[in-house]
């Protein structure tokens, strides 16, 4: 009954006519990262020896090659956990790009971009690192495993935390103050950064805060602005913190539950698992968070604190990735191999049948269901409603598309679990720059005087 | 109007007889008579009724010493070829034209028998009254036991078409040169292989005589010798001498002179890669020529182990022994090679000369579309004569020589027109020593002078016909070695520089029926006694390949200077005239010493004002009158081809009888057997050539024109499915028994652009389940349909990337795919036309592919239809004239237009893909919906 929507063939508003498959990987392409301005793309393959560097886009306008294979990076032994680009700004040199890349053979390796080359490698951890974040501000990086290292550009460990837990850190995000969240297990811990003394090495990291808000494991955790970050749990809690005083704004925690909503048979319920209801992934601009939960994709808007629009079942699987454009479009991608083009619009005049999903709680989960319902209904009413629309899909993948990344009007990069990467263009534009190429390579050959 | 021959055609076509056997047959008296010689198996075209073979052939015969000249062999081998033909007369004929003959043998004064390396010679023989001309190309092959040990050969291409002969002499020459090379390798090698065991045989002679020598000294003791002894002396002397004899010889034949091996092609035949093996096999007791190429040594040290025998010492000369055979002077090996070649060279020649002249001509002329050629030519075409080809023969030797397996290897197929037959000529420019300096430092001018002279030579090529009426004359046209071959007849001297075709030709013809025999010599090497240093100094300086590629492709450029130069011809005129006086003398006069190193005089005459060096004309080639044919010449061709047209068109008329029609498919031998029979209107003497570059991909070409003819008439959706293939969307045919889908994907296939230099991009026949990489890779693909769950994977992969693909269901015989609504396609395959053989179709298709590639190319290359022509200018107004261009100048309509977009933006990739990379393919696609077709 809630079948996926579908779109024909005829897909006017889908720019992306056009694609380039990179091969060269050898098992699954779980990840991408973004190097430099040039868009330089790292996509991070899940159990490989070595992870490529692959240049798809180049942002100079008039020589624009592509999918050209620039490095092969060998050293890990183990599959790589962890991927993070971290480019110098020392004023005095030249931008240098450096990419972090740790693996389950408990390294971290330091490569060059411009050359490929392994820089450093550190191998002193005891456990495997899963995440890697990179302070720009404070010039330092840091890993997590089953504590937290913060290591300075020269990679020497400037201090650590004592051992959390085996189950290790799985998401680090940023925040003000020097401050960073870690989501260990169900668990957000608060780590405050101090500089001791001023020029000296003396760094220390303590342990501020931590919050046991969530039922179960943190899956997502994403900053929004200075003010606030989001975290999303396996069971499909969702909750909005204060990044100052780390206090819970709003929380969402029955994204799936329809039993409420009327059009829906409550027997669906049962056929729920928690994978279906776990927030993947969430994404966000000033206004709204998006999450993908389970298979569906819920906007969640900040200032009025409720989902304004969702698309229950936007994937025939688990959503794994989505992202936020800047004309209003969301992408999604997902298990099934798809990777979807949504536009948030706003309905006009029926105040409407399936939009709202829901139902929120404010400041804690002790109220009633009808009455968070009747105010639901009453903000509705006088709120703009909101639904997603189905733009556009790209099918080529022939597994689950891992991740993707936007590249603007470059275009967008996916990778997949078919060990291939998609490189989706719009044709009319590439149709044009190959014109601009071919009449300069003309130009330059001097065929363009007339020979005789 | 004429329809009842038409009809007999149409209805052998397997598909079509039920349809069109219910139509009532015409009335007797509205048929058309049938050509009354049809039963003849002749046409109202041939040219020739009188001569008695019925196909070109090759003939190769020897001036045997014991009973003159006599035939061989004939190629093809086979008595209906040369008929009635009196193959012993001709070979006399043939045989008495090489005056070189007697030139072999002791120069008288030389201590030792000296061996000459004697130059092929090259002749063109007319005999109207057998109706037959001839190429003739003499060579020499080393005989141990015969006379002067030399044994003169000729190997003859006859035919009852004298323009053929003229006009393809530069490639019958350069092909008859690499067989004569190629029989010539094997003979010096078994000659070598003879001379070794002659030496052995002698050197154990002498030991036995030696000993008994000594025996009898021994025996002797009274003090003085009996006449025993000194006859045993006398015998042992003579043994000596005979040994040094032979050793010289056998030094001489290895010390032949490997100048060509530097001319990369002309000698394929030739080891090159032995110089490792050479050291260490080389015979001890030989004192090997350091002149000697290491890999020749090689060759001939390979001596199977021998047991040396008692000889005589003299060698008996006498007429009883018998002589050894072709086979036996050559090795086994290069001998069915040599064979090979001329096999190769009959299907490459046989047929009329309209279709060698048409295929030349096209060939040249795509050749300069180097922007846009790949996209529906053959790939074979594109890369013919690829470097690693040439020297295949090569390896195959090199192995040969030393396990003897490669005999099967297949010759590398000849092209007639190509770089290669370039290189040859110019290998074949004389330049005298003193010009050597001069001539480097001027590369480019010499090259273009002699593109003139060619020029001229093709004008004047109509009229040397001319020439057959002057009843028993030998007439001296040219000879390539002289320096003074700038001349070629008083008659061309003459000449208007661009007379009116017609006229010459007609006089051609009236005068032939009066003529009554003669001999023509277009073009001679003069034998001369090589001595290697003599090669060695004059070779280099005639290599100058570069200037001459450059030429070739810039075809266009050589018109505009026809005309100074016309005038500068007329200028020489006189001195030519002069030059001919003594150039046919020498030819004629028997071995005259000076000829054999040209007069001082005859190389500066050709000199130019400016000092450019002339070169004497290459024996004229074929490109440059197909060039200037279609630049709107009148070149002597031009009536050639275009007789072409009648012939063509209307041949089907002659299908007269289906008895011709079977006898002429049983003789056009394997490359027309798969033809329906509305081939069988190839009714000329000789099936249609066999064309140059490959016959499998000819064969292919056919084959793939029958199976489209037949898919456009039996399935109406035919356009739609051709427009997927030209604009880019892969087209899937699905089905469950391979042949038919194979079939289908060959008809197919030809609609199919090429994306880069590569094969085809054409999958025939997959099991597996489709991925997007094989769409973005092949754009046409024959998918097995199966019953079995993987079978399940498969229709669920295409249904899943049914937005890239078109689908053509072979079983149900539906089509999915998106809408067309364009011309082009119509024009393209129009399901009622009247073309009934595969070949014609698809020359029809490749016709309409080539305006769609200009179409595709002006669209591509227009500057301001892809970018704004001032800074400010927006990008819809780009769009805008881009949009009225493709509809109004190119007058496309609908989705035509996507198919230039997708042509051209091939081409945009290809001209911008950087040399070194290999083209990424993109997989472009459109979000159009597809519609189910059904019959």
């Amino acid at each position: 009954k809630s079948s996926v929507q579908t779109i024909g063939e005829e897909q006017i508003q889908n720019p992306y006519t056009e694609l380039l498959v990179l091969k060269g990987h050898q098992d699954i392409v779980r990840f991408l990262v973004q190097i430099d301005d040039c868009s330089r793309l790292v996509p991070m393959s899940y159990a490989t020896v070595g992870i490529f560097q692959i240049l798809p886009l180049v942002s100079n306008v008039f020589v624009f090659q592509t999918g050209e294979k620039l490095f092969e990076l060998h050293g890990h032994t183990q599959k790589i956990t962890a991927i993070a680009p971290f480019s110098s700004s020392d004023a005095s040199e030249e931008k240098k790009h450096l990419i972090l890349t740790a693996s389950a053979d408990r390294t971290v390796i330091v490569w060059d971009c411009t050359t490929g080359r392994q820089v450093q490698k550190v191998s002193c951890f005891h456990s495997t690192v899963k995440c890697l974040t990179v302070l720009q501000r404070l010039d330092v990086w840091l890993s997590g495993g089953s504590d937290l290292c913060v290591w300075n550009r020269k990679l020497d460990l400037l201090c650590k935390t004592s051992h959390l837990t085996d189950a290790g850190i799985s998401a680090l995000v940023e925040l003000p103050k020097n401050c960073v969240a870690a989501a260990v297990g169900r668990e957000l811990i608060i780590f405050r950064l101090v500089a001791s003394n001023d020029g000296s090495e003396d760094w220390s990291v303590l342990e501020v805060k931590r919050l046991v808000d969530h039922e179960d494991n943190i899956l997502s955790l994403v900053s929004v602005n200075d003010l606030t970050f989001v975290t999303g749990s396996h069971v499909g809690e969702l909750i909005v913190w204060d990044a100052l005083d780390w206090t819970k704004q709003a929380s969402e925690c029955n994204f799936w539950d329809s039993s409420v909503h009327p059009d829906v048979q409550p027997e669906i319920k049962l056929s729920q698992s928690p994978n279906e209801t776990s927030v993947q992934h969430l994404t966000s601009d000033e206004e709204c968070v998006f999450a993908a939960v389970g298979k569906g994709i819920y906007v969640y808007n900040l200032q009025m604190k409720r989902v304004i629009a969702c698309q229950r079942t936007a994937h025939d699987s688990s959503v794994l990735h989505i992202e936020r454009l800047p004309n209003r479009q969301l992408i999604s991608c997902s298990e099934d191999g798809s990777v979807r083009i949504w536009e948030l619009r706003e309905k006009q005049q029926l105040p409407a049948e399936p939009v709202p999903t829901g139902f929120f709680n404010m400041w804690g989960f002790g109220r009633a269901n009808k009455q968070a319902n009747q105010a639901a209904k009453k903000m509705q009413e006088n709120a703009p409603v909101y639904f997603l629309e189905l733009v556009g899909d790209l099918i080529g993948h022939s597994s689950a598309v891992q991740m993707f990344l936007y590249f603007g009007e470059l275009g967008l990069a996916t990778c997949s679990a078919d060990h291939l990467i998609i490189l989706w263009k719009d044709g009319e534009r590439e149709s044009r720059l190959r014109s601009l190429t071919l009449f300069q390579k003309l130009a330059q050959n001097g065929d363009l005087q007339l020979k005789f | 109007m004429i329809s009842a021959p038409d009809v007999v055609a149409f209805t052998r076509e397997e598909e079509l007889e039920d349809e069109l056997c219910s139509e009532p047959p015409l009335p007797e008296e509205y048929s058309v008579p049938l050509f009354p010689f049809a039963s003849h198996g002749a046409n109202p075209w041939a040219k020739v009724a009188s001569s008695k073979f019925t196909r070109d052939f090759i003939l190769i015969s020897e001036f045997s010493e014991q009973v003159g000249p006599q035939p061989l062999l004939t190629i093809p081998d086979d008595a209906k070829v040369s008929g009635t033909f009196d193959l012993n007369y001709f070979s006399l004929r043939i045989m008495s034209v090489d005056y070189q003959a007697s030139f072999v043998g002791h120069p008288p004064g030389s201590a030792y028998p000296k061996l000459n390396f004697v130059e092929d010679s090259k002749v063109v023989l007319g005999d109207s009254k057998e109706g037959a001309f001839a190429y003739v190309h003499h060579l020499t092959l080393y005989d141990l036991e015969a006379r002067g040990f030399v044994r003169p050969f000729c190997m003859a291409y006859i035919s009852a078409d004298e323009h053929k002969i003229m006009q393809q002499f530069q490639e019958l020459s350069a092909e008859f040169s690499k067989a004569s090379e190629c029989l010539k390798t094997g003979n010096r090698k078994a000659f070598a292989n003879e001379l070794e065991k002659k030496l052995k045989d002698l050197d154990y002679t002498r030991t036995v005589l030696h000993n008994e020598t000594e025996i009898q000294k021994k025996a002797n003791d009274k003090g003085y010798y009996t006449t025993q002894a000194i006859e045993k002396a006398n015998e042992l002397a003579s043994v000596e001498k005979s040994i040094i004899e032979h050793q010289d010889l056998l030094k001489q034949i290895r010390s032949y002179p490997y100048r060509k091996l530097k001319g990369s092609d002309f000698h394929p035949y030739e080891p090159e890669c032995a110089l490792d093996q050479a050291n260490t096999d080389c015979d001890q007791d030989l004192t090997t020529s350091d002149l000697a190429e290491p890999g020749e040594t090689q060759l001939y040290a390979h001596v199977p182990s021998y047991t040396p025998k008692l000889i005589k010492a003299k060698s008996a000369k006498c007429f009883d022994k018998k002589l050894k055979t072709l086979e036996e002077l050559c090795d086994i090996y290069f001998f069915t090679q040599t064979l090979d070649q001329l096999h190769q060279i009959e299907r490459t020649f046989r047929g009329d000369v309209c279709y060698l002249l048409t295929d030349q001509i096209s060939r040249a002329l795509l050749k300069q579309q180097s922007v846009t050629n790949f996209l529906f030519e053959d790939v074979s075409f594109l890369d013919e004569k690829p470097p690693e080809k040439q020297y295949r023969g090569c390896q195959g030797l090199s192995q040969g020589a030393v396990d003897r397996k490669c005999s099967e290897e297949s010759p590398t197929p000849k092209v007639v027109i190509s770089l290669g037959s370039y290189k040859s000529s110019v290998e074949c420019v004389p330049i005298k020593m003193e010009q050597e300096i001069e001539d480097s430092q001027e590369p480019k001018m010499t090259e273009s002078v002699t593109f003139e002279h060619q020029e001229n030579l093709d004008y004047l090529d109509a009229d040397i016909k001319g020439s057959i009426s002057s009843g028993e004359s030998i007439e001296v046209l040219g000879t390539e070695k002289s320096a003074s071959g700038l001349t070629k007849s008083e008659s061309q001297a003459s000449l208007p520089i661009s007379p009116s075709p017609q006229t010459g030709r007609s006089k051609v013809g009236s005068r032939r029926t009066v003529s009554e025999d003669s001999i023509e010599v277009l073009s001679t090497c003069p034998s001369e006694s090589l001595i290697p240093e003599d090669f060695k100094a004059s070779y280099p300086s005639a290599i100058n390949e570069e200037p001459y590629v450059d030429d070739e492709e810039g075809g266009l450029r050589f018109t505009p200077k026809l005309n100074p130069d016309n005038a500068d011809e007329q200028e020489d005129i006189s001195k030519q005239e002069n030059l001919v006086q003594v150039d046919s003398a020498c030819c004629i006069g028997k071995e005259s010493p000076n000829f054999l190193e040209p007069l001082p005089d005859l190389g500066q005459k050709p000199c130019d004002e400016d000092g450019v060096v002339r070169i004497p004309p290459q024996p004229h080639r074929q490109v440059e009158p197909g060039l200037r044919g279609s630049f709107g010449g009148f070149p002597s061709h031009d009536s050639i081809s275009g007789g072409l047209l009648p012939y063509e068109l209307d041949s089907r008329y002659l299908t007269g009888s289906r008895e011709v029609s079977k006898n002429s498919l049983d003789e056009c031998s394997d490359s027309t057997s798969y033809i329906s029979s509305a081939a069988s209107t190839c009714s000329d003497r000789t099936p249609s050539p066999a064309h140059l570059a490959c016959q499998a991909s000819e064969r292919h070409k056919k084959k793939a024109g029958q199976n489209a003819l037949r898919f456009i008439r039996q399935y109406p959706f035919a356009h739609p499915a051709i427009y997927s293939l030209l604009s880019g969307r892969t087209l899937i045919v699905l089905g469950e028994e391979e042949a038919i889908v194979k079939k289908l994907v060959t008809a197919l296939s030809i609609f199919v652009p090429n994306c880069g230099v590569y094969a085809k991009p054409v999958k025939h026949w997959v099991t597996s389940p489709l991925h997007v990489v094989d769409f973005q890779k092949w754009k046409l693909i024959g998918l097995q349909r199966m019953v079995s769950p993987a079978g399940v994977n498969v229709l669920h992969a295409l249904s899943r990337y049914s937005r890239y693909v078109s689908i053509l269901d072979a079983d149900s015989k539906t089509l999915r795919c998106p809408l067309y609504k364009g011309t082009l396609v119509s024009r393209l395959a129009d399901h009622r036309t009247q073309i009934k053989r595969g070949s014609t179709y698809y020359m029809h298709v490749q016709s309409i592919l080539t305006q769609l590639c200009s179409k595709a190319f002006l669209f591509t290359f227009c500057h301001h239809l892809h970018l704004p022509i001032s800074e400010r200018e927006p990008e819809e107004s780009v769009v805008n004239r881009r949009m009225n261009f493709l509809k109004l100048q190119l007058g496309l309509a609908n989705e035509d237009i996507k198919i230039v977009q997708y042509l051209a933006e091939l081409l945009k990739l290809r001209y911008i893909q950087e040399p070194g990379q290999g083209v990424n393919p993109l997989l472009r696609f459109d979000y159009v919906p597809s519609f189910l077709y059904k019959i």
